[in-house]
């Protein structure tokens, strides 16, 4: 069978589950808007934004602080966090009555799996991100209007990468007792140069000046990125299935 | 015991499951397959034949190694040391189509609680790339006598209507090798009497059919065959008359005393 149309029906299945309880969406949605609002009460008061730069530089430090340059770290961490929780869940499911064992026994190659399961965690953290960049333009003061299409594609090339990843590092993780704790543990370190370039990228965007070659450059690295953690992952995934 | 049949041309399904179909086998045979786990020994240098046409009973106490030779059979788990051939080939040079004729029914039982019944044969249907997959759902439905709770979410079904389900999902694409474990749990009478009739149809239509259990009542009609384990260690029992628990009973006794 095809190996793409397998992955389609494997993503398809999964987002009408997810769509019936909703429960990846809800929580995963409610720990980013959580995030934003935490970040938002230390930087906002009486109702506007803190400026901390760039007039004053900080001592010691290499650049001032800008609201709009927290702004983009802020929805990185907001996308990195709740992916986390997403992924997490994204074998959980297959775990009860063993659905993943009858995945395993299809006569598909097992990169269907992976891609279905990819494929669908992107949309999760798609339709999260929709939501949180309008929330970081509302507080912050970010001007997520200047360069749409350039901050939708890191935003799509960065979770492309961290996703890739993290759905690989969850598969494997579907037999651990402690996968909650090992997960962020093993997903982040691997993942610092996608959040890194996201965050840079985005803040280029949202700068008091902005720089878009800057972005694009930094969205050229991820989309190299993605090109590296997808091909590996599908290449591990089949033998981290196997048993 | 059953009577004992054997299909002399074996008949693959009613309706063709494309290029699987092209993975044929009269015979599936272990030789001196071994698996451990750590220092466990789940299965120790076992051979034996299964062939089409029959119904082979797997009996044993609790982690006798039941479930990792249906496991092992079933290719999802590598044997550490042996070969099980399916008509000859082994699992690797048929590759991912060989999955495609077998059928597992696991202790777990497969299925989706949040999908429908038909969605879950659906969707289990296009990844095995099931012909005329409509009237094949259909079919299993009616097969499993649930029809009308067609599209009632799995999760809201009964441990018995979960196992008729689960048993048409394995079955949906005809395959040729079918692996039961525990195929009766939670089955009420009338469930016990359509699954006895689905595996008597299966062995009729040429498949092989390996089923551990304990239900020494409900397989004593139906199995050709019976084969103990314990510790890992297989024995086959002869075809004898008699109370098939007693027959265990004496089997176990005499080779492991």
């Amino acid at each position: 069978m095809n190996v793409l149309r397998a992955a389609w029906w494997i993503a398809r299945k999964d987002l009408i589950v997810e769509a019936r309880s909703r429960e990846l969406a809800y929580t995963t949605l409610f720990f980013a808007v959580s995030c934003v609002l935490v970040f938002a009460f230390a930087y906002i008061q009486d109702g506007r934004s803190l400026d901390f730069g760039p007039a004053e530089p900080v001592a010691n430090s290499v650049m001032p602080i800008s609201v709009t340059d927290a702004a983009a770290g802020i929805l990185w961490v907001a996308v990195a966090f709740s992916g986390t929780l997403a992924l997490g869940r994204a074998f959980e499911r297959e775990r009860q009555s063993e659905t993943l064992r009858a995945l395993l026994l299809a006569p598909t190659e097992r990169a269907a799996i992976y891609i279905g399961k990819l494929a669908s965690m992107l949309v999760l953290m798609f339709g999260v991100e929709l939501v949180l960049v309008p929330i970081i333009g509302l507080f912050f003061d970010a001007p997520v209007g200047r360069a749409p299409l350039l901050l939708a594609g890191l935003l799509v090339a960065g979770t492309v990468g961290f996703a890739a990843v993290g759905t690989l590092f969850a598969a494997m993780l579907i037999r651990a007792q402690s996968r909650d704790v090992l997960l962020p543990v093993l997903l982040y370190p691997i993942t610092v140069p996608v959040i890194i370039a996201g965050v840079r990228g985005t803040a280029a965007i949202f700068g008091a000046e902005p720089n878009l070659e800057a972005a694009t450059a930094w969205m050229s690295m991820l989309v190299f990125f993605d090109a590296v953690f997808v091909t590996l992952a599908l290449w591990t995934f089949a033998p981290v299935m196997s048993e | 015991m059953g009577r004992s049949h054997r299909a002399a041309t074996p008949r693959v399904g009613l309706i063709s499951v494309s290029a699987s179909s092209l993975i044929d086998f009269t015979q599936v045979e272990l030789a001196e397959v071994s698996r451990h786990y750590g220092r466990r020994r789940a299965l120790a240098r076992t051979s034996l034949t299964f062939r089409a046409g029959e119904i082979v009973g797997l009996f044993g106490p609790n982690g006798a190694g039941k479930s990792t030779m249906l496991s092992v059979i079933a290719t999802m788990v590598r044997p550490t040391s042996g070969t099980v051939t399916y008509g000859g080939a082994t699992a690797k040079s048929l590759g991912d189509p060989l999955r495609g004729r077998i059928g597992v029914l696991g202790h777990d039982l497969f299925l989706y609680g949040d999908l429908t019944a038909r969605e879950n044969l659906e969707f289990f249907g296009r990844l095995y790339s099931v012909d005329r997959l409509g009237e094949r759902v259909e079919a299993a439905l009616a097969a499993a006598r649930l029809t009308e709770r067609a599209n009632d979410r799995v999760s809201a079904f009964s441990r018995g209507l979960r196992q008729r389900l689960a048993l048409e999902r394995a079955l949906l694409h005809s395959p040729r090798l079918v692996l039961l474990d525990e195929p009766f749990t939670g089955l009420d009478d009338e469930s016990t009497a359509l699954l006895t009739a689905r595996l008597r149809q299966l062995r009729d239509s040429g498949a092989i059919v390996l089923m551990a259990t304990h239900d020494f009542e409900n397989a004593d009609d139906l199995i050709d065959r019976m084969i103990c384990l314990r510790d890992g260690r297989v024995r086959e029992v002869p075809d004898a008359r008699g109370n098939l628990r007693v027959r265990y009973r004496q089997a176990m006794a005499e080779a492991w005393s």
